[in-house]
Order: structure tokens, then C-alpha cells, then sequence
């Protein structure tokens, strides 16, 4: 049967063959493959309560373990906050807080005292947080000139339209120009432990390596052709809100001066949300079995000189550790659990009414 | 002669007013031309013609020069395209500041680009098909040569003279002034034009009709007034003016229309009158319709609706962001940068340019790729239907054509179908079924087996075909879509052998053109009773012959039978052709033994018979030589001398008698196999495929006809031979007589007999009333009464039937009536009345000689769609100009009507009486079934109709009315449809019409049918297809939502009027329930998913305002988001858009009921898309505030913490459009890997908790 067909088509083929040969009009008829006549294999997946309710289990299975880890390495992290912004009259900062404004020339200094309860293991990273700053405001967000930040020459002394109105002072173009640069967080942080004879002592802290490396590297680079930063940067002003221009930011250390000054980098790296924290210092492991921060008493040194009130915002000083998972932050576990929960909650429902309620007939009615 | 003349008072009066108009050509309302030879010295300015346009065609849109602007304009039609480019110039403005300017073009520009490009090719490809036609080759007269010169097509100007050969393409509209003919005919087939398949004749101007020597262009110095360039193909109005100040008028029996081939003619020549964009064809070339889906309606309001959102989105933000900046007063934050110039904005303003700027920021949210996307997605969709191999029809070597592009999601919405009957439900093949000859009847149950036969197998190998030893194989003309002519070399091909019978069919389809002539139709296996008796009576009629006795003593049941199988033959004006070329009528003239003498005879009694008005009497091109030296070049006129004739049928015929009228060749039986070849090779070529089916059945009872010449008919008979009949006058048919009649001079028994064949109902009234007093009378009466017994019967079988009767005249009642005939024809007012009046005197006193059935069938599979269609929810009505006995026959035969139903049936005379008939049907509707619901009619409805109860029960149009479907069928006639429509009862009518499980409307008009539809469009508000096949069906196809038009018998105007063309009803199933299933549930899911989706995309970044001041700004960068429809998420739901299926295509035959989802848009509802709206915002939520509290107060920055976000998102739109698809195929996978690819996956742990 199957050879005969297979006679017939070789035949037709060879009909028209023929017919062609001689200029006969040619087949229209479709050619009969899986694309064209729409059967191309395909997997309808049709949902039962015999596929449904194990997905149901093991999603909750895998979840609820995840979560579980996520939490508790999420608690093994030990963080520590203090607002330094002085709004209540007996925050150490109140005075600083209260007459300081951008205009302000003289350093104000505050120190705010506490206590770590617990040691903090490896390396501790200080952050200091803005909250209510909206960092993330569209103008100010793209009031920036990164080919400037890239050492551009042209754009050194003519900086993109971006950058109004921070873009010249007078005749002189800003470096770095725009908004973000202008609004540079400036407080100055020292931290020191006091023993328990109430020695004071400085805690070491590495003020590199807090940026990302291709921001250092390739993203922000200082004018070339000039060593000396001075001169590059001669013919430019600093923004307005800075007390010392560009190429003083880190005088004691060229690798981090201009526009290549971590801090700086840092700072220009804009925050999602307008509470955010960035990273200050990081404070390194010491060798040995001592903790890098043990608890105790400390006092944390600031030169005031970031206005925040005026917008109601507020600055802290975050201490912490990290995980394999960042900083410290439970909701990740959390959701993970409560998400497994409820997938594991619904398949013991759903078998339970599967058991129930199963009707053979129904589902046997279903096409499949 | 009388229309000539008519033509002539009427023209009287213009030209006055023509010569005044000659100087201000462009305003005339006539055109005037002038043979060019005349003008050739005078190049250019004095040409009378150069005004008009020249052949050269050019049917591109633009030029290089007006493309961009010219296709820019068009694009900027489409209200989104404004809409886009509006934002992009937003971006232009400093204040509103969102994106970069340009970047933010680089959609609207490539959404322009692609629609540009496609504008680009389809328009080359024009222009390359132009170029082509305009290359083509044909023959111009050149003065200075002296001869026809090949010119190309685009060179061919009005006023040229071209010479025309035998199956050539007419390059222009021409004017016919000479043809080889001998009659002065011209063939012409018009199948690129119209589709219709038959010959048509085009006469040589009367000026010219005489003029036998050859064609002289440098004689010719006429001019030629005629209208204005028109696109009516069936009218052409003007006058030839000579220089002898005579004027002929011209008719559109005189034009060559541009695009048609030339047939059955070795050469004519003519002027052209119209050429290039002027000419007929070229004005009838209307470009593909646009129409508007349902879908796309629907769709348009929630586009509507994204436009709202996205204002009420962009003025909460803009709120928003002025109270923000409010709260701070007068201190300016550090991180609130003041405006470019450094003026200090308010709140107020603030808000006012960030309301712009959101607009800009949202404007995913009107999906810009939408449009484009859904064209894409159409085109593979119209790709797919075509390339269906169950949708191609393999005798006609033709698939479905998608003629509209925008409407096929349509087909899966249709509620209401309305149907031609002749030709869309039924073949249009005329199969000769059964007969009755004098009162006998003959079943022909071989045939009705044979028949049956043919239905059930289609493709498999069978029996070879009996006489295939040579098929013709001509190229069929295939373009219809456009009356674009593509010039075809004309190839025969012989089979060397003819295997399957399903390529045999095809092979003769493929020729079907030469004659409504598939192998159903010819080969007809005789009744062996009615055989042996025609053998019988031949033989004895030999015998009667050779022993010289008159033919008239012969038993007169058996003379019936020869006289009958006589008028089938001959009473017709079918041509014989061979089929070895299929246009060229077979040039056997049959000698008589005294060739000169009969000649001279004939020559003489041709002409009144040739003057017939409306008669298509063919004509053969042989004996030219003959006839030219007969004629003379001198005579310009021919004035049809009567009296010639009338003197001449006084003479007595020649000597011999009978004996001079046989054959030369002997009648041998030896001869038979030899003739029997012969036989089969030949082809009938008839105007109606009627008359072709009883010309082969005659020739089944070995009664063929062999040629036809305007004043002979040849006709083979066995035992008898070749016989040739005198054909004295031929009276052709139309449908008010509803008959035709041929006069002609038997042979054998010399006498003048008149054949008639028409409508049973007129034959009866005609036949001559039965003397009661003897035997024969009393015979008489009785054939007659049994006759019109089974007339009902074969009526009741839906056969079409037809009488044939005779008459005998003697000379004297000839003479007497052919002197009043020709008066008639010569009659200078009221012809047409005159001529009706003679030959209704002609066709009077008849002698009934039998009647044939026969059978219109139905289409394969007709019943089964109908009942499948009707199953999937669709009301079929069903529009015939038929009469009601045969519409109804019918109806029952493919199932519309079932006979357990009630029938209603309206017929009124008047407004009042179809106005009391309304309300009563509709009285008795409402008492029968909505008073006892319990009773049994709607008992047997319940348990036997379950699906159709479905259907009436969930059809929001059934329920908002009390109007149900019920177990009626309505049937109504034309005139009681056309007060039905009036606007007064048309209310009346749709609620019993729309009661009814089916209606039939019969003897409707064109325009009725058209009214019809557009009244159950407007009223109910449903979605209607009309298919049909007909001229007459036009109108209908155009009013309603979709058209479809069957490519069949009748021609292609249907199929030009039509969004879809098929070769079949039957496959109407398939391209509704399968194909308009599929593209509905595609189109609709995929338009739903893209507001989804956008809507997804466009408010992750609205929560985003929440925590950035309400500032316009985006955690997204701009590339995502300016691109984000265009590349990031638009490929995998192509895919799904085109390929998805929910319900396999075998499922969806078998179960119709699962149509009803389109019906009832079930698939896109106004809710599903509010449905979405919110489930884009809630998946929204989800993907932005996971991300958020996982970052909360973390030295994330924006695009860190942004690019996570976009992520989750994609994934979560491809895992949104993974539930959606119903089915897997592999390349979903990869379009969407593909997607996946684009973004950085970065957090996909975050995807996991989505879920």
C-alpha cells in the first residue's frame, strides 16, 4: 500500500517534470510540510491536578530552605546606625546643624559617643546615609558631564548644556560641572575607640578602594597631558558649593585626586532612592584574632559641613559587616519564606479538595 | 439596422456642439480620433490625438523624486504615526528635557522606515510589471514603411492602426475595422478581464463590413467620435464619421478591449480609441480595499482608553511633583536643579513642563510597534491561509486568495453568512441527468450511477479517460487579482499517458475554457432503452432512405426520438472546436455535391439570417477565397435583399432530393471506430454550460454535432452519417421569451422546421392544443400531460429542465412570416418590440417532442458545510435569483432546509398583503413557540439540535430579544422581499426573518441582496460574510463585513468585489472555523498582551515617581525604555501571534460549536482589557517593590538597581506570555532566549519569587 502510493507520487513527479520542460503553467499546489500547514510539533501543556500540585510542593520546598538561609545569614550581619544630624537639642551636632548653611566657611566639628555591644568580625565598611536626599531627581540626575569626568579636554573648559545652571561661573567653566558635583557630601568622619582606661585611639580607615574599579579606571579620569593637576585644571573654576577646588580633594595622595578622588566618584555614583547610604571608609580586618571593631565605646568625629535640614533630610554613620549577600536586609528571606509558605499552604489545600471533590468523569471529559 | 439609425437621430444633434468642443479638447465630452498616418509628417503639435494619453501604463505610486515627501504624507494619515513623531519633536524642547532628542526619534523613524520600505518594494514590483507590459510587442502600421512594423506596447498611441493576430493580447481598446473572418467577426476572450470563459464576438464596423479585400490603413480617412474614457466594460458609444460626410455608429460590438486575447481569428485589424491608462481594463483596475476589522474597532477604543490612562497618569505625576516642590517653599534644596537658564520655576510651572515630560516618559504606554506588529502578524497569518493545502482546490490548480489583508481575524467573528445559490452552492456544471421523449421517460440510471461515482471518488486512479489521447494544456490565465494582462505563449501538451484521473480532471479544467467541459459533464452513459430505440429509428431511416420512401412514414414515437435528439443538437449555438487548438473552431465544411450552385444558394440566403438581431451565430473562417471573390471589394453595403431569398424559396429545390443533402461518404458501420476517434476530439464551446450538457448528451446517443457555420449545421447521426441541416434563421434566446428557436431545413424530409428549447412553464403554454377527435390527438395530449408530469418531478429532484418542441412549417407560412420578420429587423422604431412580436408568432402551435432534466449539482461537501457552519452558530440565508421551486429544491438538497421543518413561505402582491403576512408569520411564531415552549416541534429541536441550542441560548444578539431560533424555514420571493425591505416593515421582516432557522430569498435582484445584508448588518449589528460567484452577487459582496467570492464558472467580478476568493463553498468551512478560529484567538490575545505589557512596563516606572519626587525620572535607562517595544519584547509575540494555536485544527472541524467564542468576541471583551490593565499593574507592583525593599536604604545606585528591575520585568512579560501561548514550538523558545539575551540577567533569584 504504501510502496504503490509512493509509485504514484514518483510518477507525478516525474509528469511534472515533463511538463515543465515543455512551459506548462506549474503547480500552485502548497507544499505539504510541517511549517507551512501549520503542524509543526508543539507541546500544549494542559494543566491537571497531577502537574499542578507537585509544582505546588516543590516550589514550596525550594523556597522555604532559600528563605531560611537568606535570613539567617542575613542576621549574622551586624550593622550599626547613628544619626548625626543634630535636630534635637541635645544631639552634640544641634549647633553645627542649626547655623550651618552652604555659605559657611568655617568648619563646624561635633563628636557623637557610642557603644558597640557586639564585636564586629572581618571587614567593617562605614557608610554614611542621607535620607529625604532625592538623589535620584530627573535634572539633577543628568546634570553631569561625564566627558568632562573622563578628562576630556574640550569638555574641561566647555562642559555639556547638561550641566546648567552649574555649567560656568562667570566666564569660567565649572570642573566638575553640574549639580551632583556640586551638591558633593563633604562631612569629614573620624572614628575612635576608647579603651577602657579611656585612652582614645584612632581607628585606621582605608579611604581606597570604596568605588567601583571601572569607575576609577575607566570611567573617571583626570585631564590629560598634565601631571601636575594644578595646572590641568587652571583654567576652571570649582563648583560653587565646594570650599576647595577639584585637584585639593585629596592633596596627600595623587592616585586619588581630581576627578579620580573616590569619595567623589562615589558620591557621583546617584542614589536609586532618596534614602540611601554610601560607602565612607572601610575599616580593614586586622590580623590575628581580634576583632576589627570590639565592642566598646566609641566616638565618631565629624566635620559638619553638609546642610541637610533645610530639606528635612538627615545624615547617619552606618557601620557594618557583609555576607555573600551584601549588607543587611531580611526581607529577601522573609519573602522567600512566605512565598514557599503559601505555595506549600495552597498545595495541601488543592490536595485536599483534589481528594475530595475528585470526580473520575470530569477530568476524563478533558481532551488532552 | 433600427438602433443604427436611432443611434444616428441621436447623434444629430452633437455635432454643432462637437465642432465648437474641437477647439477645446480638453473639455469635450466626446473624443475624437484621427487615424495618426494622416498626421505623421506633423509631429506632435498638430496631431489631432496628442492630447490623449498614450499606451504606456505606469501604476507605481511615486516617483524617486515624490517618494518621501508623497509616502511620508500617506504615513502621517495613520493618527499613531502623528501621535509619535509629536512625542519625538517633544523631546526637541529644552524645558521638557526627557531623553536624548535623537535617540528618542530612532523609533518613530524606524517604525516609519519599515512601512516606507514595504511602500518601497511593493511599488518596484509594480513598476517592474509595468515595465514588462509596456516592453510587449505588436504589430503598428507605419506610413513610412508602408507596412505593420513591431512596436512596443508603450509606443502605441491613439489613432494607430494595428494589426491583431490570432491569440495576441490586445495592447489598447480597438476599434475593429477588419477581420480575416469572413463574416467580419472578431473572437475575443476575456478571462483577464472579467474572468468569463466563453468566446465573445466583436463585429467589424458596419463601414468595413463589406470591404473584403485587405485592410487598407492609407485609405482610411475617417474620423471617429466616441465618449469620454469610462469603465464600463459593456458599453461603448460613438459614430464613425467618412469623408463622405456618412456616419455609422459604433457599439460596443466593435471594441477590442485592452487585456482580452484574440480567439478564432487569424488576423484583424483595428484603431485604437483608448489606450494606455484610458483604456477599459485599466479603469476598472481598482487597488485592494481597506477595511477595518471588528478587532481593530475594538482595539482602537482601548487605544483610546491607553491615551486616558496615560493622561491621568502623566497629571497625577505632574500633581505630584508640584506639591513636591511646594512642601520645600522658597529653600531650594541642593538636589532640585533650577532650569537650564537659571531662573527659579515655581511649582506650578514645574508641574506644567514635567506633565510633558512624563508624557514623553510614558509613552510605552501607546504601543508604538502595535500597529506594526499586528501587520506583520496579519501577513504571516494571510501567508499561512494560503499556503493551506486544504484550501486548494487541485482541479482548478487554485488556492484561496486573501485579497484584503487587514480583515482576517474577521472570519472568526462572522455570525450571519448570505449565499448565492447557482455557481457558489452548486457547480454550475450542467450535468444531463434524465429525459422524457414523447411522454416516455428514460431514468438513465447508469448515468445517475456514473454520477454518484464521480462524488465519492475524487483522486484516486481510475479508469483512463476513453478519448485523452491528446489533452490540451493551456496556460490559464492566473492574474485576476488585477486586470494586468501578462502575455501567456499558448502551448499544447500531449499526454503521453493519462495516469490518475485526478490529473486528467485537472488537465481538462485546465482547459476549461475551451468549453464547460469537464469529463462529468461529456461523458454521459446512455439509458439503453432510449439507445436502442434511436438506433432503431436511425436504422430504419436508412433503410427508409435507401428505398426512397419518405422519411414522414416513419412511427411517430420514433421520429420524436430523432427529432428530439435533433433539437438537442442543433438547437443551440455551441461551436465545435478540436482540442488540439482549443480556440479554433474546426474548419470542416461540409461539401455538397454541387459545391458552386449551393454556394451561390447559400450566399443569397445567408444574409437574413446573419442580420438576426442578438443571434450568436458562429460563424468559420474557411472559404474565404470563395466568398471574397463573390463578394467584391466594391460593395460597401449590403442591404439584406429580401427578396432574393423569398424568390429563392419559391424555386424548387435541385434534383436529387434527398440524396443531394447525404453525406458523400457512405454511412458504413465499418467507419464507425474511425469516426468514434474522430468524434472525441472534438470540443463544444457553448455560451451556457446548459447547452453544452445536452449537445453531450446527444452525442452519447451518437448524435453529434461535427461544425457549425452561420448557415449549416452539420450533424453526425448513426447509420444516416454526416448530415447537413440548412440553417435558415436562428432566433436566440433571452429571458423574457425564455426560449430559443432555430429554423432550419431538415434534409431528409425537406421540410422547414422550427426546434424550440425553453422553460417548461413557456413550452406548455406554446404547444399546440391536442385535437381530441382521433388517435393521434388523443396520443398528443397524453405525452403532453405526462410530460408535465415529470417536468414536476424532475423540478422536485432540483434538476433544471428544459422542453423541446417542434414545428413544421410549410414554405408559404415561412415566406409569410420571414417577409414580416424582416420588416421586423429593418423597422427604424420599437425593433426590439417588433422582433419579439415575430418570434412569438413563429413559436406558437408547437409539437411537444420531451423534456430533459438536468442536474446543477451541488458542490462536493455543500450539505456537510452548511450543516457544520450552522452547528458553529453562523445563520445561513441564502440569496438566488432562481425561481422558488428550484431555490427551494435545492435548499432542501444540500440541507439549508430540513423537511421536518415548517416552511413559511411569503408571497404577496402588494405593501398591505406582505404587511398582514409579516404579522401573521409572526403571530404564529410567537404563539407556536415562545407560548408552548413544551410542544413538540421544540422538543425535537432540544434533543436533536443540543449545539444549536447552545448557541441560541448564549448569542448575546438572541438574547437580547425574545427572538429565538427556531425549527422554520422562511422563504420569501423577490417581489414580496422588495416591500419586505421597505422601511416601514423592514423591522416586521428581520424579526420573523431572524426567527427562522433559515431563509431563502429567490428572484432577488442584485441590489436586493445587497439590501438584504446591509439591513441584518445595521439592524442586528452582526458581523455578515456574503460569499457568491456571480456578477450579480457583487453588490452583496461589497456591503457586507467580509466577501468572499467563489472563483468559479461565472466569471471573476465576484472575486475582484471579494476579500477572500475560494475554489470552493466547501472550504468556506475550514477558512471560518479553523483559519478565522486561529487568527481571531491570535490576534485578539496578542493585541491584549501588547496593552499588557506596556502597561507592565510603563508602571514600573510610575511607582517609580513615588520615591524620586515625582520628577519624570527613570530607573530604566533610555535605551530600554525608548526601544523596549521595538527589540526588547516584541519578537516572541510575533511569533505567538502567528503561530499559536489553541485548538487544534482537527478539533476545530469536528467540534464547530468552539466558532461561537469568536462570535461572541470571547476572546477580547472591553472588560479583558481593564482585566489586564489591572494585572499589569499588580505584576508591576510586584517587580518593582521586591527590587525595592530588597535595596531599601542600600548604596544601590540608579541603573544597579534599575537594570534588576528591567529584568525581572522582561522575564516576568515572557512568563506572562508563556501562560498565554497555548502551545509550545520550538521557535518561542528561541525568540524568547532571544529576548532574555537582550537584557543583562542579573538577578534571577528575584524572577523566583515572582512566581
Amino acid at each position: 500500500m504504501m510502496a504503490s502510493s509512493y509509485n504514484a507520487k514518483e510518477e507525478d513527479g516525474h509528469h511534472s517534470g515533463a511538463s515543465s520542460g515543455t512551459g506548462v503553467s506549474k503547480n500552485k499546489k502548497p507544499d505539504n510540510t510541517a511549517f507551512k500547514q501549520q503542524r509543526l510539533p508543539a507541546w500544549q501543556p494542559i494543566l491537571t491536578a497531577g502537574s499542578v500540585l507537585p509544582a505546588f510542593f516543590v516550589i514550596g520546598l525550594i523556597f522555604i530552605p532559600i528563605g531560611i538561609g537568606l535570613y539567617v545569614t542575613s542576621n549574622n550581619i551586624k550593622e550599626f546606625e547613628i544619626d548625626y544630624t543634630g535636630v534635637s537639642s541635645d544631639s552634640p551636632c544641634y549647633n553645627c546643624a542649626k547655623n550651618f548653611t552652604w555659605n559657611t566657611t568655617e568648619p563646624c566639628v561635633c563628636t557623637v559617643n557610642f557603644t558597640l555591644h557586639q564585636p564586629f568580625e572581618s571587614n567593617v565598611f562605614m557608610y554614611y546615609g542621607l535620607s529625604n536626599f532625592y538623589q535620584n531627581h530627573r535634572r539633577y540626575v543628568k546634570s553631569r558631564d561625564d566627558r568632562q569626568l573622563n578628562g576630556d579636554l574640550s569638555a574641561l573648559t566647555d562642559p555639556s548644556k547638561e550641566c546648567e545652571p552649574y555649567r560656568k561661573s562667570g566666564d569660567v567653566s565649572i570642573a566638575p560641572c553640574g549639580a551632583i558635583a556640586n551638591s558633593l557630601f563633604n562631612d569629614t568622619l573620624v572614628l575612635y575607640y576608647v579603651d577602657s582606661n579611656n585612652s582614645i585611639s584612632e581607628i585606621p580607615l582605608v579611604k581606597k578602594g570604596i568605588a567601583w574599579w571601572t569607575d576609577k579606571h575607566v570611567k573617571f579620569r583626570n585631564p590629560a597631558g598634565n601631571s601636575n593637576l594644578t595646572l590641568a585644571f587652571k583654567d576652571t573654576a570649582k563648583p560653587v558649593n565646594w570650599a576647595k577646588p577639584v585637584y585639593e580633594l585629596d592633596p596627600s595622595d595623587p592616585e586619588n585626586n581630581g576627578f579620580i578622588n573616590e569619595d567623589f566618584i562615589v558620591w557621583m555614583r546617584t542614589a536609586a532612592l532618596p534614602t540611601f547610604r554610601k560607602l565612607y571608609r572601610i575599616i580593614q580586618k586586622k590580623s590575628g584574632a581580634t576583632p576589627t571593631l570590639p565592642n566598646g565605646n566609641y566616638m565618631l568625629n565629624i566635620t559638619y559641613n553638609y546642610p541637610v535640614l533645610s530639606f528635612d533630610g538627615r545624615k547617619r554613620m552606618i557601620l557594618s559587616t557583609i555576607s555573600w549577600m551584601g549588607g543587611k536586609n531580611p526581607f529577601l528571606g522573609i519573602a522567600y519564606i512566605t512565598v514557599g509558605s503559601i505555595c506549600f499552604f495552597l498545595g495541601v489545600v488543592l490536595l485536599i479538595i483534589h481528594h475530595k471533590y475528585d470526580n473520575r468523569n470530569t477530568s476524563a471529559d478533558i481532551p488532552s | 439596422m433600427a438602433r443604427h439609425s436611432e443611434e444616428d437621430a441621436g447623434m444629430a444633434k452633437a455635432p454643432p456642439a462637437a465642432r465648437q468642443r474641437k477647439k477645446k479638447p480638453k473639455e469635450n465630452k466626446t473624443r475624437t480620433v484621427h487615424a495618426n498616418i494622416l498626421h505623421d509628417c506633423a509631429k506632435g503639435e498638430e496631431n489631432p490625438n496628442r492630447h490623449y494619453a498614450n499606451n504606456k501604463i505606469k501604476t507605481t505610486k511615486y516617483t524617486v523624486l515624490s517618494f518621501l515627501p508623497k509616502n511620508l504624507f500617506e504615513q502621517f494619515h495613520r493618527f499613531a504615526n502623528v501621535y509619535f513623531v509629536f512625542i519625538a519633536l517633544l523631546n526637541f524642547v529644552p524645558v521638557v528635557n526627557a531623553f536624548q532628542p535623537e535617540l528618542a526619534l530612532a523609533p518613530v523613524v524606524f517604525i516609519l522606515s519599515v512601512t516606507a520600505i514595504k511602500d518601497l518594494w511593493e511599488d518596484y514590483r509594480r513598476h517592474r510589471s509595468d515595465k514588462e507590459i509596456n516592453h510587449m510587442d505588436c504589430l503598428v502600421y507605419s506610413r513610412a514603411e508602408r507596412r505593420y512594423v513591431e512596436k512596443y506596447w508603450k509606443e502605441v498611441r491613439v489613432g494607430d492602426f494595428i494589426r491583431l493576430r490570432c491569440n495576441e493580447l490586445l495592447p489598447a481598446d480597438v476599434l475593429l475595422l477588419s477581420s480575416s473572418d469572413p463574416d467580419r467577426l472578431c473572437h475575443i476572450e476575456t478571462a483577464t478581464l472579467d474572468g468569463e470563459t466563453n468566446l465573445k464576438q466583436r463585429q467589424v464596423v458596419r463601414s468595413f463590413y463589406d470591404l473584403d479585400c485587405e485592410f487598407d490603413p492609407l485609405k482610411y480617412n475617417s474620423i471617429i467620435e466616441c465618449e469620454k474614457p469610462n469603465n464600463d466594460l459593456n458599453r461603448f458609444r460613438g459614430y464613425i464619421i467618412h469623408r463622405s460626410g456618412r456616419r455609422d455608429a459604433l457599439y460596443k460590438e466593435n471594441l477590442l478591449l485592452r487585456g482580452c486575447t484574440i480567439r478564432n481569428t487569424e488576423e484583424a485589424v483595428g484603431i485604437v480609441i483608448y489606450a494606455g491608462h484610458e483604456t477599459k481594463a485599466m479603469l476598472n483596475n481598482n487597488g485592494p480595499r481597506y477595511k477595518r476589522s471588528k478587532l481593530e474597532r475594538q482595539m482602537n477604543v482601548d487605544v483610546f482608553w491607553c491615551v486616558i490612562i496615560l493622561l491621568v497618569m502623566c497629571l497625577f505625576a505632574a500633581v505630584g511633583h508640584g506639591l513636591w516642590m511646594f512642601q520645600y517653599g522658597d529653600n531650594r534644596p541642593v538636589f532640585d536643579v533650577l532650569s537650564p537658564e537659571g531662573t527659579n520655576l515655581s511649582p506650578i510651572m514645574s508641574a506644567i513642563y514635567l506633565f510633558l515630560t512624563m508624557i514623553i516618559v510614558f509613552q510605552v504606554l501607546i504601543p508604538i510597534s502595535l500597529f506594526v506588529s499586528i501587520e506583520i502578524v496579519k501577513i504571516c497569518q494571510v501567508y499561512f491561509i494560503h499556503q493551506d493545502m486544504d484550501l486548494y482546490d487541485e482541479e482548478t490548480d487554485s488556492h484561496l486568495q486573501c485579497r484584503a489583508l487587514n480583515i482576517t481575524e474577521d472570519l472568526g467573528q462572522m455570525q450571519y453568512i448570505f449565499s448565492d445559490k447557482t455557481g457558489t452552492l452548486t457547480e454550475n456544471k450542467m450535468v444531463f441527468r434524465r429525459c422524457t421523449v414523447a411522454g416516455v421517460e428514460y431514468s438513465h440510471d447508469a448515468n445517475a450511477r456514473r454520477l454518484a461515482m464521480y462524488q465519492e471518488m475524487d483522486s484516486e486512479e481510475e479508469e483512463c479517460m476513453s478519448h485523452g489521447g491528446t489533452l490540451p494544456r493551456r496556460d490559464s490565465v492566473t492574474s485576476h487579482q488585477s486586470a494586468r494582462v501578462v502575455l501567456r505563449s499558448q502551448s499544447t501538451k500531449s499526454h503521453r499517458r493519462t495516469g490518475s484521473r485526478a490529473e486528467a480532471k485537472r488537465a481538462s479544467i485546465l482547459s476549461k475554457h475551451t468549453a464547460f467541459s469537464s469529463p462529468m459533464e461529456k461523458d454521459i452513459t446512455p439509458d439503453p432503452k432510449l439507445l436502442d430505440k434511436v438506433n432503431d429509428c436511425s436504422s430504419q431511416m436508412d433503410f427508409m432512405r435507401f428505398h426512397s420512401q419518405p422519411i414522414s412514414q416513419l412511427p411517430s414515437d420514433l421520429s420524436d426520438i430523432i427529432d428530439f435528439f435533433i433539437a438537442l443538437t442543433i438547437c443551440n449555438t455551441v461551436v465545435v472546436s478540436s482540442p488540439n487548438q482549443p480556440r479554433h473552431k474546426v474548419r470542416m465544411r461540409f461539401e455538397l455535391k454541387s459545391p458552386v450552385k449551393t454556394i451561390e444558394d447559400f450566399i443569397k440566403r445567408f444574409t437574413p439570417s446573419r442580420l438576426t438581431s442578438g443571434s450568436n451565430s458562429s460563424s468559420s473562417s474557411s472559404l474565404i477565397t470563395n466568398r471574397s471573390s463573390n463578394k467584391g471589394c466594391s460593395s460597401l453595403l449590403s442591404s439584406p435583399s429580401a427578396e432574393s431569398t423569398l424568390t429563392k424559396l419559391h424555386e424548387e429545390q435541385p434534383s436529387g432530393g434527398l440524396e443531394q443533402d447525404f453525406s458523400p461518404i457512405p454511412p458504413s458501420y465499418d467507419g464507425k471506430a474511425s469516426w468514434n476517434l474522430e468524434e472525441g476530439e472534438l470540443r463544444y464551446e457553448a455560451e451556457s454550460p446548459d447547452e453544452a450538457a445536452l449537445v453531450y448528451a446527444a452525442r452519447a446517443y451518437k448524435c453529434s454535432l461535427v461544425g457549425r457555420l452561420p448557415d449549416q449545421v452539420i450533424v453526425e447521426l448513426p447509420h444516416l452519417g454526416k448530415l447537413s441541416f440548412e440553417l435558415l434563421h436562428t432566433l436566440g434566446f433571452d429571458s423574457t421569451r425564455k426560449r430559443m428557436s432555430v429554423v432550419v431545413r431538415h434534409p431528409l424530409t425537406d421540410q422547414i422546421t422550427v426546434y424550440t428549447k425553453g422553460a417548461d412553464s413557456v413550452i406548455m403554454d406554446l404547444i399546440k392544443p391536442p385535437d381530441t377527435g382521433n388517435s393521434k390527438g388523443k396520443r398528443q395530449k397524453k405525452i403532453v400531460c405526462r410530460t408535465q408530469h415529470y417536468l414536476n418531478l424532475y423540478a422536485a429532484d432540483g434538476l433544471r429542465t428544459l422542453c423541446i418542441a417542434k414545428k413544421i412549417l410549410s414554405k408559404e407560412e415561412y415566406a409569410c412570416w420571414l417577409q414580416r420578420h424582416l420588416a421586423a429587423e429593418t423597422a427604424i422604431q420599437g425593433r426590439e418590440e417588433l422582433l419579439f412580436e415575430s418570434a412569438l408568432r413563429l413559436e406558437t402551435n408547437l409539437h411537444l417532442l420531451g423534456a430533459t432534466g438536468i442536474e446543477d449539482r451541488l458542490q462536493d461537501g455543500v450539505p456537510e458545510t452548511i450543516a457544520s457552519l450552522r452547528k458553529a452558530g453562523l445563520q445561513i440565508w441564502v440569496l438566488t435569483g432562481d425561481k422558488q421551486e428550484t431555490a427551494v429544491n435545492i435548499a432542501y438538497a444540500c440541507k439549508l432546509l430540513d423537511p421536518e421543518e415548517e416552511l413559511l413561505t411569503l408571497n404577496a402582491d402588494s405593501q398591505e398583503a406582505c404587511a398582514l403576512l409579516l404579522e401573521e408569520s409572526l403571530h404564529y411564531i410567537q404563539a407556536k413557540f415562545l407560548c408552548s415552549p413544551s410542544g413538540p416541534t421544540t422538543k425535537t429541536f432540544n434533543t436533536n439540535f443540543s449545539p444549536f441550542d447552545i448557541y441560541s441560548s448564549s448569542s448575546p444578539s438572541s438574547q437580547s430579544t425574545p427572538f429565538l431560533v427556531h425549527r422554520l424555514g422562511l422563504v420569501i420571493d423577490g417581489r414580496t422581499l422588495a416591500y419586505a425591505l421597505d422601511k416601514s416593515l423592514e423591522d416586521k421582516f428581520l424579526a420573523v426573518a431572524r426567527s427562522c432557522r433559515s431563509v431563502l430569498c429567490c428572484r432577488s435582484t442584485p441590489l436586493q441582496k445587497s439590501m438584504v445584508v446591509k439591513l441584518v448588518r445595521n439592524k442586528l449589528k452582526v458581523m455578515t460574510l456574503a460569499i457568491g460567484d456571480g456578477a450579480n452577487d457583487v453588490s452583496m459582496i461589497q456591503v457586507a463585513d467580509v466577501g468572499v467570492g467563489i472563483s468559479g464558472q461565472e466569471g471573476m467580478q465576484a472575486v475582484m468585489a471579494s476579500d477572500f476568493a475560494l475554489p470552493r463553498f466547501r472550504y468556506l468551512q475550514k477558512l471560518l472555523l479553523v483559519h478565522g478560529h486561529w487568527c481571531y484567538s491570535r490576534l485578539a490575545n496578542m493585541i491584549l498582551y501588547f496593552f499588557y505589557k506596556n502597561a507592565m512596563f510603563v508602571a514600573l516606572i510610575f511607582w517609580y515617581q513615588f520615591y524620586c519626587g515625582f520628577s519624570g525620572s527613570a530607573m530604566i535607562d533610555q535605551w530600554y525604555l525608548i526601544f523596549f517595544n521595538l527589540m526588547f519584547s516584541a519578537f516572541p509575540q510575533l511569533i505567538t501571534g502567528t503561530l499559536d494555536k489553541d485548538v487544534s485544527a482537527e478539533t476545530l472541524q469536528q467540534l464547530p460549536q468552539l466558532y461561537v467564542n469568536g462570535q461572541n468576541s470571547e476572546e477580547y471583551k472591553p472588560y479583558m482589557f481593564w482585566m489586564n490593565m489591572i494585572d499589569a499593574f499588580y505584576q508591576s507592583l510586584v517587580c518593582f517593590f521586591i527590587p525595592y525593599f530588597a535595596y531599601a536604604d542600600s548604596d544601590v545606585d540608579l541603573f544597579t538597581w534599575g537594570t534588576p528591575i528591567t529584568t525581572l520585568a522582561l522575564f516576568t512579560i515572557l512568563l506572562h506570555l508563556g501562560t498565554e501561548t497555548k502551545t509550545w514550538r520550538q521557535t518561542d523558545y528561541t525568540a524568547s532566549q532571544h529576548a532574555n539575551t537582550s537584557t543583562s540577567p542579573q538577578s534571577s533569584d528575584m524572577l523566583l519569587i515572582n512566581c
